[in-house]
């Protein structure tokens, strides 16, 4: 029985077979052997390149039974290109050498041999050449898989419960998760925003992270309970400790069903004002949830999911689908749509030559979809056609300056013209909002008011802007903080600017999620959150404890404080007068 | 050994040793599709080169590589209009010379040449 403890990011406790799953950028450690290990090695090596040649020459005879679309036949061709890597005989050598002359793993042979070789093949000018870097990464994959053993699998196949556990989790791979199956997360890298707590919170499973090095204790198969309470992971636990786990699950439980007794209650302080409480959704079927916890709409659809969870572009069609169902579930009440927001994943860095070296300051999100139109009025297209079935709103993610809205609003518009030209009906005057989660749209809030109908504060994206850190990076994630006094500011000032505007301001990130913020944001003079369907009842309870006289004093002592440190335990005691028995 | 004349006439080959193991057979050739030696030609070239017995080599003023190796064609990056030798040693090595060469020359690996260079 080992115990590891790392950072609670979801609450709950769940008990499960795990499942462990790569992250795309998993560093191998270099591992040495013995000379006795040597032979066991290097057949692992050959062992590897026969499995992965068996199993991509299964896929493409399967490809050959199918129709060939373009997709398939373009599949057809990249699998070609990796099955002839992996029967070249001097890389298969050059990787065994190494195992040989510096005595390492095989796996470590295997990713250092070929991460070179992608390296080498990204520095060459040509892009028809450094595009196979991509390829190698690939390749490298798929043989790590098989180094790995079989449990390290891809989530799509699941038809178990089981716990996740992973180095990180990007988009890409939570795409997948069945919450049928998926019943917690652990993850060595992350923190309290990092994807594996936003994706575990929103499906309402218990996670765990920042846990360094839980992926090399724990074997796929191994028993691992995941107290998303405390923070702690055991793998293969004794008898004893499953009976406690047990009876902490059941206690855990209890208070649950008390805070969903709430779900009847208006969202109103204790002085009368009514906060509207939204929900974050990643996926159609989350949009019940949001209900079922007493949301009063959707304040951010995350369309994402269109794109990651299928080999080939969302068609016009697919997108209305998920739309639309959920929109017409809704009927009046208001589902913002945002348009897609990806970057630094398989979508936008597969038709990159290379991975991008600074993803979050790349082509991204808003930015991608002016430069791919086709892409963008697809999904413009589709959200004008489900407006007519309830109200829908439109959201721009990661706007910088006004001119950048103005160029999507033109490409709204044209869009809109292309409807009319078709005689489809949509509504024409359906609200243009924008997420701020920058500094310079923060700072710039005022002007982008004028053209926009509403805004989103983005708090996920603006505090790592604005201090400058990858939350997702465990070395740095204990810098990240939505307490730290220069996102403080610059939330003020936005909701300033929007105040004087006459316009909406709500906060979608983790930010309005956490019940020692929610108090902070009132006082800021924020009247609209949307947050995880989860966490609905919680907030709510904070919302109806407090009273906005309250929440206006603290936010003025917050505001004159320096210090992160000295913002968070204010924050942390306040919150624990208010609702005491949460902590 | 015979002195081959480099820089002039873009072809030549040359028989040396008569032991049929270390039969070798050389040329000089020109890239001419359109877009170098990149993925597909590359694969045909080493499909056509793992397709007989001798020793293969390509260079260029860089390198040296193994034409039976995808991985070292590659890596040779060989753009249009560059000019590469072709080693073979080994029974079969003026044959594989002579498919190589065609294949790379003649059939521009059955892509189109380019044309008059544009400015990028």
């Amino acid at each position: 029985m080992k115990v590891k403890n790392g950072i609670a990011v979801s609450p709950g406790i769940a008990m499960g077979k795990c499942l462990i799953i790569d992250s795309e950028d998993y560093l191998i450690p270099r591992r040495s052997i013995k000379p006795s290990q040597l032979r066991t090695e290097v057949q692992k090596v050959r062992n590897a390149f026969e499995s992965a040649i068996e199993e991509l020459t299964d896929v493409q005879e399967r490809g050959n039974a199918q129709q060939a679309g373009i997709q398939q036949r373009q599949m057809k061709d990249i699998f070609a290109v990796h099955l002839r890597f992996l029967h070249d005989r001097s890389l298969r050598k050059r990787i065994t050498d190494m195992v040989h002359t510096e005595l390492v793993t095989a796996v470590y042979a295997v990713s250092k041999t070929l991460r070179d070789v992608a390296s080498h093949f990204g520095r060459i000018k040509d892009p028809y050449i450094s595009e196979r870097a991509a390829d190698i990464y690939d390749i490298e994959r798929r043989l790590l898989r098989q180094l790995l053993g079989k449990k390290r699998e891809d989530v799509k196949h699941l038809t178990e419960e089981v716990v996740i556990v992973a180095r990180q989790l990007s988009p890409t791979q939570t795409a997948g998760f069945n919450r049928e199956f998926v019943k917690g997360l652990a993850a060595d890298a992350g923190g309290r925003t990092s994807h594996a707590a936003i994706v575990a919170r929103s499906l309402g499973i218990p996670a765990v992270v920042a846990l360094e090095d839980f992926t090399e204790c724990a074997n796929g198969g191994d028993t691992v309970i995941i107290d998303g309470n405390r923070g702690v992971v055991i793998v293969e636990p004794d008898d004893e400790t499953i009976e406690l786990y047990r009876q902490y699950s059941s206690q855990f439980h209890q208070l649950g069903r008390k805070l969903d007794a709430i779900r009847q209650k208006p969202s109103v302080t204790r002085d009368g004002v009514k906060i509207t409480l939204l929900g974050n959704i990643e996926f159609p079927d989350e949009a019940e949830l949001v209900l079922g916890k007493g949301g009063e709409g959707i304040g951010l659809y995350r369309t994402e999911f269109l794109y990651l969870n299928s080999p080939t572009e969302p068609t016009e069609q697919d997108h209305y689908d998920a739309y639309a169902e959920t929109v017409a579930a809704f009927k009046h009440r208001p589902v913002i749509i945002r348009t897609m927001d990806l970057g630094a994943d398989k979508y936008t860095q597969s038709r990159r030559f290379v991975p991008e070296p600074n993803p979050f300051l790349g082509l991204r999100s808003i930015r991608f979809c002016l430069r791919n139109l086709g892409l963008f009025k697809t999904q413009l297209r589709a959200i004008l056609r489900t407006s007519v079935l309830g109200q829908v709103k439109i959201m721009f993610p990661l706007i910088t300056n006004t001119h950048e809205l103005m160029q999507a609003k033109m490409i709204l518009r044209d869009v809109m013209e292309d409807l009319d030209e078709a005689s489809i009906e949509y509504n024409r005057n359906i609200e243009i909002g924008i997420m701020i989660e920058t500094p310079s749209a923060a700072l710039m809030a005022s002007p982008l008011a004028r053209d926009a109908h509403f805004f989103s504060i983005g708090t996920n994206d603006l505090i790592q802007y604005t201090l400058a850190v990858d939350r997702g990076n465990e070395q740095v994630s204990t810098l990240y903080s939505a307490a730290e006094p220069a996102v403080l500011k610059l939330i003020r000032n936005v909701v300033q600017d929007a105040c004087r505007a006459g316009i909406d301001v709500a906060v979608c990130g983790e930010m309005a999620s956490e019940p020692d913020y929610i108090m902070l944001l009132l006082g800021l003079g924020i009247r609209t959150v949307s947050i995880a369907p989860a966490m609905i009842p919680e907030i709510k309870q904070v919302i109806r404890s407090v009273t906005i006289e309250h929440c206006n004093r603290l936010a003025r002592n917050v505001l004159a404080m320096t210090s992160e440190r000295q913002v968070s335990s204010f924050l942390r005691d306040a919150a624990r007068k208010v609702l005491p028995e949460a902590f | 050994m015979p002195a081959r004349h480099r820089g002039e006439v873009p072809e030549k080959m040359t028989l040396e040793e008569n032991t049929l193991d270390n039969l070798v057979s050389e040329t000089e050739v020109q890239i001419k599709n359109t877009n170098g030696l990149h993925m597909r030609p590359a694969m045909q070239f080493v499909d056509a080169a793992n397709r007989f017995a001798c020793d293969i080599t390509v260079s260029n003023d860089q390198a040296s590589v193994d034409g039976k190796s995808i991985m070292q064609m590659t890596m040779l990056a060989a753009t249009a209009g560059s000019k590469l030798k072709i080693t073979a040693r080994g029974p079969d090595a003026e044959q594989a010379v002579n498919v190589l060469r065609e294949l790379v020359e003649e059939k521009n690996f059955n892509e189109k040449a380019p044309k008059a260079r544009k400015k990028n």
